[in-house]
């Protein structure tokens, strides 16, 4: 549905772009092209490399790593597990609730949640190119750190 | 030829142990590929209309607009901008460093591209519905009100944290992806 929209969206103001300005649009679309061919390499290298972790942690094992562990210890399993593995949404929602029934805390879950969301270290290869080493380390090391405050406060909340 | 090689080595080199996992144990190398036969669909699907944006923007979106909409003296404004641009997006992390790098080239400060990034991995629209839909509203919007400052604090927190020759450095990286 939301993809849709990104379509409706990117190709109206492409027709409204062309209108207005041939030359500029094709410009638009050859820089569009260049941006995407130019990271291809990163990011078939991630799909392939997604695949293969998912394969390996899948959602049986993943439910093992920190499904029953409670506590510090299970935190610091479940944000590892979450920085280190790339998991859809669609994937890692159904699957977060599946744990939170299989009795898994609220602390636990959150801090898997926002590790899989803000730490990436699968992706940091295609972030250095983007942002340099210190930055890329910086927020990826401070998105670490404050996952567990983020999942404090929801143990709070909800617990 | 042998330049693209060259930077398809590492691609090559992931698939080579894709197969020789399969060969190894094939469940997990069938599974393996499956996963990423869907996802390379599913972003072949969602990359398109952000490619066409970035491209749209870079040729339309004037520097000058840009420094005034995102740069160092946008203030409140630009903050909000970061959020909103992350927000709507759909599509993976790793599709938003490309317009993040469109946005730095362009002059945008680095806290607020940061805030852009951290609202594109963590308060996506599309996302934060699914997230509400499974994990019920109490979490998605809990997780979702303590997330706004954090991501605000680790945006700031990095930008601090660099000195001027290491954000200079950023934006020479940037202005060099434009060739």
């Amino acid at each position: 549905m939301f993809t849709v929209l990104m379509y409706v969206v990117a190709f109206g103001l492409l027709i409204l772009s062309f209108l207005k300005d041939k030359k500029k649009t094709i410009m638009a679309l050859k820089k569009a092209w260049k941006s995407f061919e130019n990271i291809l390499p990163q990011f078939l290298s991630i799909l392939v490399i997604i695949g293969i972790m998912l394969a390996v942690l899948s959602p049986e094992v993943i439910s093992g790593l920190i499904g029953e562990k409670s506590g510090w210890l299970g935190m610091l399993m479940a944000s590892i597990v979450g920085s280190i593995t790339l998991i859809p949404g669609f994937v890692a929602f159904p699957l977060a609730s599946a744990l939170l029934k299989g009795g898994a805390g609220f602390m636990q879950i959150a801090v898997f949640i926002s590790t899989l969301m803000m730490v990436g270290i699968v992706t940091i290869p295609l972030e250095l190119k983007y942002f340099g080493r210190k930055a890329t380390i910086l927020r990826n090391s401070l998105a670490f750190v404050f996952s567990f405050i983020v999942a404090i406060a929801i143990g709070v909340v909800l617990g | 030829m042998k330049m693209l090689l060259n930077r398809y080595k590492f691609f090559l080199a992931l698939v080579i142990i894709n197969i020789i996992v399969y060969a190894l144990y094939p469940s997990v190398g069938q599974t393996s590929i499956d996963i990423t036969w869907s996802n390379a669909v599913e972003m072949l699907s969602i990359i398109p209309p952000i490619f066409i944006l970035l491209g749209l923007l870079d040729v339309w979106v004037k520097r000058e607009t840009m420094i005034k909409l995102m740069g160092e003296k946008s203030g409140i404004l630009g903050v909000l901008i970061a959020f909103f641009l992350g927000s709507a997006a759909a599509g993976p992390l790793y599709a938003a460093f490309p317009i993040a790098g469109i946005l730095l080239q362009k002059g945008s400060k680095l806290s607020n591209v940061l805030i852009f990034i951290g609202a594109w991995s963590t308060t996506k629209i599309p996302m934060l519905l699914f997230e509400a839909s499974s994990m019920g509203w109490k979490f998605m919007v809990t997780r979702f009100v303590i997330n706004i400052p954090v991501i605000i604090l680790i945006a700031y927190i990095t930008g601090k944290l660099l000195s001027k020759k290491e954000k200079q450095y950023v934006y020479e990286q940037a202005g060099n992806r434009s060739l």
